[in-house]
């Protein structure tokens, strides 16, 4: 059952993104990024449409640095694609929903 | 007359694409409006606008385009989330495909905006998102306390380097000429800023690093010296391109792909008109690009009344 993009920190990053059992799209975000607040409906989109699939999650890189730091994040919005524990694809800046489908089913 | 899906569909969601979908549907024309990613363009990598008029105390580009979009669905504008592969203009009836299907329309006004020019070296590339950007609001503050480079001299690079004081330690400003292009307010911010080191009549030739960026280099244009500089993020503000590719050439564009227009936004094609960044204008301002839409949407709606 799609539970819509869940809101991930440093602590809880490992159990909810690593161990997951099951693809994870985790959305890097900020509260001052005017393009990550406005692809943030994008992805709640795409959850409602993968979301039986492939786990959604942000993580706000403001109050978590651990994790951006992890993956050499230096822009944002930045989507990881996590594929049985491990980072396969990385797509910085805003991008057409129609290339984000792409990335969802290489994941599947 | 012949039944066509719209009246009038408008490629873009920025300033002026809202603002010519705003118009459009006040004047109760069926109207579309198509935006690839979401709307807002290029106002969304603005930090703050204060050369809009009606916000005194400024405005930051999000929350201006959120107004703008909130503003043109009160009047029932639809705005679809879909990509503009290609237009065929040669009917009268116009036919746009999109993704997914297919749709026609009397009129279009071209929105599309313009995207950040690249520099074309070497690493530029490679770095993008690893300490290569165009977007100080973004990317600005993972390069706290540390050294970064800018380049360009005109509104947008300066204005940006001066946002990025907020956070590193040190910005060395690349600038081609002697000069800044920049108006005089932000120019004189910008002198006066010490933590801004100029770099006058310099190229940046190449970028270099292992995962990231970690050195640049940057050539003299007057001396024809070269040196390196040791940088953990690099900045690229050398102006703009318009986002016309999916034309081809059906309509009149200069040799940048700007879109040729009349007064009236009218282009080569009746009934395609051209509002904001991707028009051929000596200003590429949000306050230009709703004027531009403005007359657009008057023109297109003049255009289907007579069709």
């Amino acid at each position: 059952m799609a539970e819509g993009v869940v809101e991930i920190n440093d602590s809880s990053f490992d159990k909810e993104v690593l161990e997951a059992g099951i693809p994870v799209v985790v959305d890097f975000w900020a509260p001052w990024c005017g393009p990550c607040k406005a692809i943030g409906p994008m992805v709640e989109e795409l959850a409602a449409d993968f979301g039986d699939k492939i786990k959604f999650a942000k993580c706000n890189v403001d109050d978590n640095p651990v994790s951006p730091g992890k993956y050499e994040i230096r822009a944002i919005p930045t989507l990881i694609f996590f594929k049985d524990g491990k980072d396969v694809e990385k797509i910085t800046g805003m991008v057409a929903k129609s290339k984000l489908e792409d990335s969802l089913n290489n994941l599947l | 007359m012949e039944k066509t899906d719209y009246d009038l569909v408008v490629i873009g969601g920025g300033p002026a694409g809202l603002t010519a979908g705003l118009y459009a549907a006040r004047a109760k024309l069926n109207v579309i409006l198509i935006e690839k990613i979401s709307t807002g363009g290029q106002v969304l990598i603005t930090d703050w606008v204060e050369n809009y008029p009606g916000f005194p105390e400024g405005i930051s580009g999000f929350e201006l385009v959120q107004k703008m979009t909130e503003q043109a669905k009160q009047f029932g504008l639809v705005i679809e989330n879909n990509e503009v592969l290609s237009l065929e203009l040669s009917e009268k009836i116009k036919t746009i495909r999109l993704n997914d299907k297919t749709v026609t329309t009397r009129a279009i006004i071209i929105a599309t905006g313009a995207s950040p020019r690249k520099l074309g070296v070497p690493g530029e590339d490679v770095f993008f998102g690893k300490g290569v950007s165009s977007c100080a609001t973004c990317d600005g503050p993972f390069f706290r306390d540390r050294v970064v480079a800018a380049v360009g001299g005109g509104d947008t690079a300066v204005q940006e380097s001066i946002f990025l004081t907020k956070f590193v330690k040190k910005v060395y400003l690349i600038h081609r000429r002697d000069e800044l292009r920049a108006t005089g307010i932000l120019r004189e911010r910008a002198l006066a800023n010490d933590k801004i080191e100029f770099l006058w009549d310099s190229v940046l030739t190449r970028m270099d690093g292992l995962t990231n960026v970690e050195k640049i280099t940057v050539k003299n244009v007057k001396s024809g010296e070269e040196k390196n500089l040791a940088v953990d993020g690099c900045f690229i503000w050398i102006g703009i391109l318009p986002n016309t590719e999916f034309l081809g050439d059906a309509l009149r564009q200069d040799e940048f792909g700007f879109i040729i227009a009349d007064a009236d936004m009218s282009t080569s094609v009746p009934g395609v008109f051209v509002a904001g960044d991707a028009r051929n204008t000596p200003l590429r301002q949000i306050v230009t690009a709703v004027g531009d839409a403005a007359i657009a949407a008057f023109s297109a709606e003049h255009y289907i009344e007579n069709f």
